[in-house]
């Protein structure tokens, strides 16, 4: 990353001392540490065994945006890991082969438990199962069906409940040393409810013109406390009560999102992101767009860890176990891609976007599979143009800086002329 | 069918493999009216409850080798493998347009939304996304399983317009039994007499039974093996192989032959599993919902696409399989971009080499047209193979 000095704000200063504190417990040796996966992580069940999580995307993230990652994929490509599967994977792999350093210095220690929440991705199961090999450590499954038919079952849900009470807290009790307390399990979701809400509406302000708040890239950082280690905390209340406070006050001041360069002059274009993003130019990427006039408005990568505003879910306490599956169950790779394009349709048109653009990821066949098809799809039935760019995750040879750049030139000159004419525009793909 | 040698058994294979129309089983379906085709996509699908419905079950494995796909890339971005782009290309093209449902089964994300686009694309069609359990306790996988196949029966009543009786699923068992065992005698007598069932020729025997009905594939593999022992065919001086990570998007049919030519007979392998997924006979008395859903958590064959609860148990099927077989080394050819073959390979590796089992590595597409290069490296690793035993 450049050395271009970077705004933050009161909340990306109290995230950046959450996720330092965060390390700072699993590397400290007193907890013990399950690694899990962001989408469908069951963070308010790790707390009622006083779990610490760790989440190796995060780690392949931190990595990346310190331009370490591109090493680590070469290591394990090195022994014996395939050129074409998930980055995501061997920056993991490569990491341990180069001692296993947490963000904070420390070496991560082996985690005591692999929990192995199989949800929306087939890269996971195999991911833990060579974690597994090297950790030697307890390792559990809690499969989650796929919602192909756009909405959960009843069979479905069971399954997972079954799954919770007969595999997941027995093996995290053994663990942990700690007997399961339900009623310590609902304290955390009715916690994760109230964090819930005001993250809902953080993504909605966006509906706002100019929007105050960039949707993609500035809302990466916006959903880390909810699908990390800190959902059912009161930190996490905190965090997002702040953030709306922050936002509330830009919006009361007419003000365009917010980006590490400060904030945008001027909202020319209002696009709404399909995938996610590249993380190792991930400022220059950024950059591409504000410089542009260019603010994300919505993204589907904000819903990868739980989707809260399409259907309105929230953690019920009431229903403790039943609620994790369900929110499991409904994680944005977890659905079918024709709910898939019912949600980017509805945030087109919802948000007032001018289009679609898909950055399609080589690492993920679980977003990108499907992805030319779901576009033109939302072209037809909205009319608005879409675009789509190709990189990766975490590898840096997948980042062409100057082709992104003319992609996006040549489509935000598209959505000029579709401005000008007042008609359709065809993709620009 | 009267006693047909070889060749023309394999012929008839052949030509069934090479018919992107499906003659076979439109023909079937014109056969009488109101019946239905349901085609599938690798690795297993109950094809029990499907042929109890009265509808023929139709393996589909994309485009082969000589299609040339030319929407299908609209559809696909390049670093995705091909047989979703191909059997896109085969229904665009109308090659399926008598086929009247999909199943999609969770073998990877690929097929999971391929799932979703035929839902996008083709509307008027009956379209399945199969789930199978990764647990594999009874009553946690067992129960789930067992509701998704009563699911899955009621949608193709629905479809049928009658409802299935468990009589006559109880009796498709019985068929799928029977088509089994013909299965593993054939896999048996090549893994015995290689030289005398080559595997391109085994490999057509099975292609054939992605389109005929299981009855009449069941008769084709009996006749190809009287025909077959009756010949006097050269015994090779090639090493035993097994193959495996070719359990989706197929290998031409070129690289099989190649790899024989090359010096290595394929005693086992993991093409169309589908045929040998479930390892022992399925009860035919009881309910056939739960023996079906019994069978499945276990007795079924280990593959990428599933979870092994149990780490010291990885990669035990494979091990068993090269001992079963008296292979002396193992091929993992996996199509590029595969993540279940690939992201599989370095644990199956580790166990092979901690058994100082050889091995080599290669990736195909279902269209890969040069063989030179795999006849060299196969070539290779067979001679290496062949020193290695007589030192
Ligand atoms: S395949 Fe996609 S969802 Fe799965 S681990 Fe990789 S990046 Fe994440
Ligand atoms: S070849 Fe591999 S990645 Fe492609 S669809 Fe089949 S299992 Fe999935």
């Amino acid at each position: 990353m450049s050395q271009r000095e970077v705004v933050k704000s009161i909340s990306q200063l109290m995230q950046k001392e959450m996720i330092g504190r965060n390390y700072d417990r699993i590397t400290g040796g007193a907890a013990k540490v399950s690694s899990t996966f962001v989408p469908g992580n069951l963070n308010e069940l790790l707390m009622c065994f006083d779990i610490a999580n760790n989440l190796p995307e995060i780690n392949a993230i931190q990595n990346a945006m310190r331009k370490k990652s591109g090493e680590m994929i070469t290591e394990a490509e090195r022994a014996g890991h395939s050129e074409d599967v998930c980055t995501y994977v061997k920056a993991d792999i490569g990491m341990m082969a180069k001692g296993n350093i947490a963000p904070n210095g420390k070496p991560f220690p082996d985690p005591d438990v692999l929990l192995l929440s199989y949800t929306g991705c087939f890269t996971f199961m195999k991911w833990f199962e060579l974690l597994r090999e090297q950790y030697k450590c307890p390792t559990v499954m809690l499969h989650v069906p796929y919602a192909a038919d756009g909405r959960p079952t009843r069979n479905m849900r069971d399954y997972i409940v079954k799954q919770l009470k007969e595999d997941v807290i027995p093996t995290l009790e053994k663990v942990s040393g700690i007997r399961f307390d339900i009623d310590r399990l609902r304290g955390y979701l009715r916690k994760s409810a109230v964090a819930e809400d005001d993250l809902v509406w953080m993504l909605e302000s966006s509906k706002r013109r100019p929007s105050p708040i960039d949707c993609y890239f500035g809302g990466v950082y916006y959903m880390g406390p909810i699908f990390t280690a800190f959902r059912g905390t009161d930190e996490a209340i905190e965090y997002y009560r702040l953030l709306r406070d922050e936002i509330e006050d830009r919006i009361a001041r007419g003000l365009c999102a917010q980006t590490p360069d400060g904030d945008m002059p001027e909202e020319k274009y209002r696009l709404v992101v399909e995938g996610p993003p590249n993380w190792t130019s991930f400022r220059d990427f950024w950059q591409m767009f504000h410089e542009a006039g260019a603010v994300v408005v919505a993204s589907t990568y904000t819903k990868v860890g739980g989707v809260y505003d399409y259907d309105g879910f929230r953690h019920d306490p009431d229903h403790p176990l039943e609620t994790l599956a369900d929110y499991c169950l409904g994680v944005y790779t977890n659905r079918s891609l024709p709910t898939r394009v019912d949600m980017l349709v509805r945030n087109l048109q919802e948000y007032d976007a001018d289009g679609l653009l898909i950055n399609s990821i080589k690492s993920c066949n679980s977003f990108s599979a499907g992805q030319l098809v779901m576009m033109r799809e939302i072209e037809r039935r909205t009319g608005k143009p879409g675009a789509f760019i190709e990189t990766d995750l975490v590898d840096p040879r997948y980042f062409s800086a100057a082709n992104v750049k003319n992609r996006l030139e040549s489509y935000f000159q598209m959505i000029d002329q579709k401005r000008r004419s007042g008609g359709s525009a065809a993709s620009a793909m | 069918m009267g006693a047909r040698p070889v060749q023309e058994i394999v012929a008839f294979c052949q030509e069934i493999f090479e018919d992107l129309h499906f003659a076979k089983a439109r023909e079937w379906k014109a056969a009488r009216p109101g019946r239905k085709v349901i085609g599938y996509m690798p690795v297993y699908v109950p094809r029990e409850i499907v042929h109890a419905a009265g509808m023929l079950p139709l393996g589909i494995l994309g485009g082969g080798a000589d299609m040339e796909v030319i929407h299908g890339d609209a559809y696909y971005q390049s670093y995705i493998c091909r047989i979703p782009r191909s059997t896109i290309e085969l229904a665009i093209t109308g090659k399926l347009d008598f086929v009247d449902g999909m199943m999609f089964p969770s073998i990877c994300d690929v097929i999971r939304n391929l799932s979703g686009i035929w839902k996008l694309l083709f509307k008027d069609k009956y379209v399945r996304y199969f789930d199978a359990p990764q647990n594999f306790r009874d009553e946690v996988g067992g129960v789930f399983y067992a509701n998704e196949l009563r699911e899955l029966r009621e949608g193709l009543e629905r479809l049928g317009g009658r409802t299935i009786t468990d009589g006559e699923i109880r009796r498709s068992i019985a068929v799928y039994n029977e088509n089994r065992r013909w299965v593993n005698r054939v896999y048996d007598f090549r893994a015995a007499s290689p030289w005398k069932a080559p595997s391109a020729e085994v490999y057509l025997l099975m292609r054939a039974g992605m389109v005929l009905p299981p009855e009449e594939h069941t008769l084709l593999m009996r006749e190809y093996l009287a025909a077959a022992e009756a010949v006097d065919r050269p015994m090779r001086d090639n090493c035993r192989v097994l193959l495996t990570g070719a359990f989706c998007e197929q290998p031409p049919l070129n690289l099989i032959k190649s790899l024989e030519i090359s010096g290595c007979y394929i005693v086992d392998d993991d093409f169309m599993l589908v045929h040998r997924w479930l390892l022992e006979e399925v009860p035919v008395d009881g309910d056939p919902i739960w023996n079906l859903s019994r069978a499945f958590l276990r007795h079924s064959a280990q593959t990428a696409a599933k979870y092994e609860p149990d780490m010291a148990e990885k990669g035990s099927y494979l091990i068993d399989s090269i001992r079963r077989r008296g292979a002396d080394g193992v091929i993992f050819a996996a199509p590029s971009f595969c993540d279940p073959a690939l992201l599989d390979q370095p644990m199956m590796i580790r166990r092979l080499e901690a058994l100082k089992i050889p091995y080599i590595t290669l990736k195909y597409a279902e269209n890969s047209g040069q063989m030179q290069p795999i006849r060299e490296q196969s070539g290779t690793f067979a001679d290496s193979i062949k020193l290695w035993s007589a030192s």
